[in-house]
């Protein structure tokens, strides 16, 4: 079975919520819809106080380059427009709005049939994202509309789908591929068409033979989709991990997978494409996973982006238990604790992960023992003891020569680490020095 | 035999007179003449290389001064007056007479120690945390407790307090070179005068919320009400973004401030006793005699 190269780990799978079907969370009585839900510079308000707002009217719209829209994910009227706290206690612009009734945008179609049928062009479709404000939903939120749009002199050949969902904890990509295979090949033909490529392969881990056999069951009636079972091995679902996974190419230090022919996007993202491409619906959903070990319950739902982290809690197990330790919005491996569970969720939210004092805390460092262990595991194949011996002794210069942009931040060293080193978050210390460094330079 | 010597006498002889010459050219055109007052200036000052004077190191500030000529706008904050002196009589100037200064911590938090809205177990650097969320005060100015101060301090004079996870600096071994500073990423540290008999009062926050939710983030914020503005007699409290600030060259420690603010947030250290509300006193003996009798509150202000 394929898999990537170098390096990568097996962390304990955990996927316990993986038969708990999609469930449908119900709207709060006022939502907070943050302006900067994706990568990039945050979106311009263009409602005012007092202004009366459908499901999936434009709140937000991108004026930046690297920007999306953001649309209202309820219908109600706009309370103010001012900062709010995100989940980690920072002020961001915001669009706060109290729900009146669930009247959506004429324009969406709600009905339930499954639309096959595509006849946009290319150009159309990716301004067609633009408008939906679609981003990728894998993780990092990247604009879709920039990633679609192939730069000058470059050719894509291979469209990859990430559906490794490699993540510990993490089962919303596999309850949308058990439930929506059929949307999300629809979804993935419309990506082919906008990148003019041949064939799209989707890579799924082999922990998930059921989500594998619905996808090649609904694969079956579309020409180009390609299913690739893939080794179950940490970072698979990693941009330049799947690209080598299922290609066997390699990215180069500083390049795009654009350099090498490849364009990647998650299987959510291919869902939320169908429904804004197909029905007109703009990106105003999440699925989201409910899951711990301590939980009474394990859920998945679709839930409202702008609910927030209380409100979710709330509705699927009532409280925390009181031995909580962190709440952690992504998976073990790269999601962040959450700090302000007043906060609303924003479009990149895959998971409220609670887990329990005993596991959350981190094990006390002590010294390096030179084992290797992170280098064997680095799947960028880097070197993160010396990084972190750079990052600690000022050495920016040195670190920028030793690839520390390379870094994907997976986290496969701190991981592996028998000294339980802060690795990971050392080299992200080092490569905001060197950013700050090369923007002095400039 | 006596030939083969000779030989190899007269080669290298000439050889070596050679580059003798060359090197004697090459010595001339590339001559450094290098100022023996620079090294003077060099063994007088403290050797700590803190880069307080914003120079690359001692050696680089003993350049400057020389190269200046006089002293005007150089100083050395660990060296302080009685090296400004000394470096003032190798050069043949007046040393500025600049105020001791001393590093001020312009936070206390109020929801710290035992009382923190989170448990950060992540890598203890505050230029790290500063990236991730608000610390675990819960807010996004104030201090991120992981000592990047404590680090930069080459003279162990900042130190972290045990219950409030805040630094807190020994006066007595602050040079004021200003390492601390710069390393707080969330710029909470200043360089203050000392003051006289080393008495200071300063705004303990540096939260820029609206007074509610400067409130909500710490019980010991300022708010911005801008009372400490209007009983300051000297003018020295400016407030901007709902933050005050007190101009240390301006404030002549009347306290009048530190009384008045209603969350506490401005600070008095090293007074002998607290600072009290002035209890309302006959007007005559409150106010000297050619002033007309007035109210209490107000003549006070006057003084």
């Amino acid at each position: 079975m394929k898999t990537f190269k170098m390096g990568g780990v097996h962390p304990e799978e955990n996927k316990i919520s993986n038969d708990a079907a999609i469930e449908v969370m119900p709207v709060p009585a006022q939502m907070v819809v943050l302006m900067n839900q994706h990568l990039g510079a945050p979106a311009t308000p263009v409602v005012q106080k007092g202004d009366k707002v459908k499901v999936g009217q434009l709140i937000g719209e991108a004026q930046a380059f690297m920007c999306a829209n953001v649309h209202s994910p309820v219908s109600g009227t706009v309370l103010k427009v001012e900062p709010c706290k995100d989940a980690f206690g920072l002020d961001k612009p915001a669009v706060h709005i109290a729900v009146e009734g669930d009247e959506w945008m004429e324009t969406i179609d709600r009905t339930p049939d499954i639309k096959r049928q595509c006849d946009l062009e290319p150009a159309a479709i990716v301004a067609k994202l633009k408008e939906m404000g679609i981003v990728g939903l894998g993780g990092a939120t990247f604009p879709a509309h920039i990633k679609y749009s192939i730069p000058d002199g470059k050719k894509a050949e291979y469209l990859i789908i990430n559906a490794a969902e490699c993540e510990p904890y993490l089962t919303s990509d596999y309850r949308v591929m058990m439930e929506h295979a059929e949307e999300i090949c629809i979804g993935i033909s419309i990506l082919r068409k906008a990148l003019g490529v041949p064939a799209a392969y989707v890579g799924i881990e082999s922990n998930k033979p059921q989500a594998i056999a619905k996808m090649q069951e609904a694969a079956r009636q579309f020409e180009g989709i390609v299913i690739e079972p893939l080794k179950v091995k940490y970072p698979q679902g990693a941009e330049k991990q799947l690209i080598n996974a299922v290609t066997g190419r390699k990215v180069p230090s500083g390049k795009l997978p654009i350099d090498v022919g490849c364009v990647v996007s998650n299987v959510g993202t291919c869902f939320a494409v169908y429904e804004a491409i197909q029905k007109n619906k703009p990106l105003i959903e999440n699925i989201l996973t409910v899951t711990g070990k301590k939980l009474p319950s394990q859920h998945n739902y679709v839930v409202r982006i702008g609910t927030t982290f209380n409100d979710i809690v709330k509705h699927s197990i009532g409280e925390l238990p009181a031995t909580t330790g962190k709440v952690i919005s992504g998976g073990t491996m790269m999601g962040k604790a959450i700090v302000n569970l007043d906060a609303p969720t924003v479009k990149g939210n895959a998971s409220v992960l609670v887990m329990d004092e005993g596991e959350a805390r981190r094990a006390p460092e002590t010294a390096c023992i030179r084992c290797g262990k992170c280098m064997n595991a680095c799947p960028m194949g880097l070197e993160p003891y010396l990084f972190s011996a750079l990052v600690r002794n000022g050495r920016t210069e040195e670190a920028k020569d030793a690839n520390i942009l390379d870094c994907i931040e997976c986290g496969c060293c701190f991981f592996s680490c028998p000294a339980n080193k802060p690795l990971t978050d050392e080299i992200r210390l080092g490569k905001n020095r060197v950013r700050a460094m090369m923007a002095a330079k400039k | 035999m006596t030939q083969q010597i000779l030989i190899a006498v007269i080669v290298l002889g000439v050889i070596g007179a050679f580059f003798a010459v060359v090197l004697y050219f090459v010595a001339q055109k590339f001559k450094v003449v290098e100022d023996p007052l620079i090294d003077e200036v060099a063994d007088v000052l403290p050797g700590a290389n803190c880069g307080g004077c914003g120079k690359a190191g001692c050696r680089a500030f003993a350049e400057a001064c020389v190269a200046q000529g006089n002293m005007d706008g150089l100083r050395c904050a660990p060296g302080g007056e009685p090296v400004a002196q000394k470096i003032a009589a190798l050069l043949g100037c007046s040393a500025e007479a600049g105020e001791p200064q001393v590093a001020v911590v312009r936070c206390n938090p109020s929801f710290c120690g035992e009382k923190r809205r989170s448990n950060y177990d992540g890598l203890r650097s505050c230029a790290f945390a500063n990236t991730v969320y608000t610390g675990e005060s819960g807010c996004s100015f104030g201090c991120l407790g992981c000592g990047d101060c404590v680090a930069a301090c080459q003279f162990d004079a900042i130190h972290m307090n045990p219950d409030m996870h805040t630094p807190e600096v020994d006066e007595a071994k602050c040079t004021a070179c200003g390492a601390c500073v710069k390393a707080c990423p969330r710029r909470i540290i200043e360089l203050r005068n000392r003051g006289r008999n080393n008495r200071r009062v300063f705004v303990s926050c540096v939260n820029k919320e609206k007074g509610a939710a400067a409130r909500k983030t710490c019980e010991n914020a300022c708010i911005g009400c801008t009372k400490c503005e209007k009983v300051c007699p000297v003018s020295a409290i400016t407030i901007a973004d709902s933050l005050s600030y007190i101009d240390f060259t301006k404030c002549i420690a009347c306290r009048k401030c530190v009384v008045e603010c209603p969350t506490h947030a401005i600070h008095d250290v090293n007074f002998p006793a607290p600072a009290k509300k002035p209890e309302p006193k006959p007007a005559a003996e409150a106010a000297p005699a050619p002033v007309a009798p007035a109210p209490a509150p107000q003549a006070a202000a006057a003084q």
